[in-house]
């Protein structure tokens, strides 16, 4: 995976943070993106040759600063991973005692973004694949998005309708030469899920290192088969 | 012609007009546009996104508020952070740049405050307006200030103030230019899907489009200003690909034809510092899909490349009679070289006749 160049959504914490780690260490160049400049910052310190850039998915007035920033600092993008991701309403809630504004949110983070972002992204990926191995957009996804879980109704909608699009982007695309994946990593030791489920005993739960090094297994399966 | 003041890449109604090799003239929908390629022709496309190159800022030892516009840059190297720059004093795009005050004195040494970002003046490039300058700071610091604080270069044409995404065309890729390679905005991905489905190939290179009007005519004459580009192998693949089989490339913008003339369709990168006018011999592009251009810009000297001088004079008329929309936003022309295709016409000939042109 030498000199693949790769951006990660809400790439400070839980599974982004052991995906900026996994790809340095399979000799990917990383740009990473989260919300809060002193995580960003302090993260890029920690892994000298990463690029941190400060934004939110959510907005839609980042989105073309942060696509910006990705390709100036990457020099291009050949693996956009969407993993920024909102639960909604915290505590989990019942649809019915859902606000308004929370299911808007998860909607906005978990579908919206990932939209703008990989439209803006799209001329530096197609490019990508035009030139070398293929491109590819990785989708965080969860079992929620399959099965109905009460309680995680925005979560679910949203990881739904973004596992829908992975698949629609992958039909539109194919000829393109970029590949859509949506990969649920499984039940994970975050933020994300302690938000969630805050009485869940850490050790029934996978660790996020270990999903990070699937999903970069994932990442050279696809490319190197799409090379051969 | 009129000015097209809504900033709407792709307007339904957008118009067409065709010059085919012999200089016939044709008017149709831009949407009908891939009807006048065949199999085997090759559409080259700028994908360089644009920069958010105006920075309002002040010039530190006189306190003066200023308007800088990033106009060139010799590498697309991230931490080449050294441009050319036009200088504005005070006020914005509201006020035609031919109106806009002078900046105060510019002098090497002298410090710019933009946003979160600092700029010295390195040189001055021969005019009170134009400097050489340097972000100081990391790159990917600069880069952030120059993404969160830089607006696109505005047009006092236009009916609102443009953002990013009004100047990325839907190919954008790497953030070099100054101004949109705006001919692309022509293009979406069901055009790709439609020239993949007629065997019409598609490829792109990268220019650093250059600032396209300083306001100031001794500056305009310089214009257009050195630009770095890349020509992908897999592009330069298909250029030689394509003329082996005598398919015709298709240039989108006189971007893509700076570069492939320059480059001679050669992958790798160079600065693009030639001229293009009556007088240059066509190496590689066979036609060019561009703007409406006015024969006082330099684009159109560009164009005198392609046809006689006595066939674009009668476009232009045709233009001004039909009331065409001319700028970044408006309508296109494609305009075929004045020799004949090099192949016999194929079955594909079908494409011809059904065409406006009726060739």
């Amino acid at each position: 995976m030498n000199h693949l160049k790769v951006a990660i959504t809400g790439g400070t914490s839980g599974l982004g943070l052991a995906l900026v780690r996994e790809l340095c260490q399979r000799g990917c160049r990383v740009a990473f993106v989260a919300r809060t400049c002193e995580s960003v910052d302090r993260i890029a310190h920690n892994h000298p040759g990463t690029h941190g850039i400060v934004g939110d998915v959510a907005r839609k007035e980042d989105i073309h600063p942060t696509a910006l920033q990705i390709t100036a600092a990457l020099g291009g993008l050949d693996v956009l991973v969407n993993n920024a991701s909102s639960l909604g309403p915290t505590p989990l809630a019942l649809l019915g005692d859902t606000e308004c504004e929370d299911f808007a949110l998860a909607l906005e983070t978990n579908v919206l973004g990932p939209f703008r972002l990989t439209k803006a992204l799209l001329g530096a990926l197609t490019a990508s694949a035009r030139e070398g191995p293929g491109a590819l957009v990785l989708n965080i996804s969860s079992d929620a998005a399959i099965n109905a879980y009460p309680q995680w109704g925005a979560y679910g909608v949203s990881k739904a309708a973004l596992r829908h699009m992975s698949a629609i982007w992958g039909e539109e695309l194919a000829a393109q030469g970029v590949r859509f994946l949506s990969i649920d990593p499984g039940d994970m030791d975050t933020p994300l899920h302690a938000l969630a489920v805050p009485d869940a005993d850490p050790a029934t739960l996978k660790r996020p290192d270990a999903a990070a090094r699937e999903l970069a297994d994932a990442i050279s399966a696809t490319l190197v088969r799409e090379h051969a | 012609m009129i000015a097209a003041r809504h900033p709407v890449q792709r307007p339904r109604d957008a118009r067409l007009l065709v010059i085919n090799w012999q200089g016939a003239i044709a008017h149709a929908a831009r949407s009908s546009l891939a009807d006048f390629l065949e199999a085997g022709d090759l559409v080259i496309a700028n994908d360089a996104a644009t920069l958010p190159a105006s920075l309002h800022g002040v010039h530190l030892p006189s306190g003066a508020p200023i308007e800088v516009r990033l106009a060139g840059r010799s590498s697309f190297a991230r931490e080449h952070l050294r441009f050319s720059a036009v200088v504005f004093g005070a006020g914005d795009w509201r006020t035609r740049t031919e109106d806009r005050p002078q900046p105060p004195p510019l002098v090497p040494g002298d410090r710019l405050a933009l946003g979160p970002l600092v700029a010295i003046v390195e040189r001055m490039l021969g005019h009170k307006r134009l400097v050489a300058l340097k972000f100081e700071g990391p790159p990917d610091t600069v880069w952030a200030g120059v993404a969160r604080h830089g607006r696109p270069i505005q047009y006092a044409y236009l009916d609102r103030t443009l953002a990013l995404w009004d100047v990325w065309s839907p190919i954008a890729a790497l953030p070099v230019a100054f101004e949109p390679p705006s001919a692309g905005f022509a293009l979406d991905w069901r055009f790709l899907e439609t020239l993949r489905a007629r065997g019409v190939e598609f490829a792109t290179i990268t220019l650093a489009a250059g600032i396209s009007s300083t306001g100031e005519p001794a500056l305009d004459a310089r214009l257009p200003f050195d630009e770095p580009y890349r020509v992908p192998a897999a592009t330069a693949s298909s250029i030689r690909r394509t003329k082996t089989k005598g398919g015709r490339i298709v240039a989108v913008g006189t971007t893509v034809v700076r570069a492939l003339e320059h480059s001679g369709g050669h992958p790798g990168t160079g600065v693009a510092n030639q001229r293009v006018g009556p007088r240059t011999r066509l190496r590689v592009v066979d036609a060019i899909l561009s703007g409406t251009h006015e024969p006082h810009e330099s684009h159109y000297q560009l164009l005198r490349a392609f046809q006689h001088d006595d066939v674009l004079a009668e476009a232009g008329a045709a233009l001004e009679a039909s009331k065409y929309r001319t700028h970044e936003f408006g309508d296109s022309v494609l305009i075929f070289f004045h020799r004949p295709p090099r192949r016999m016409p194929s079955r594909r000939h079908v494409y011809r006749e059904r065409s406006p042109l009726g060739a």
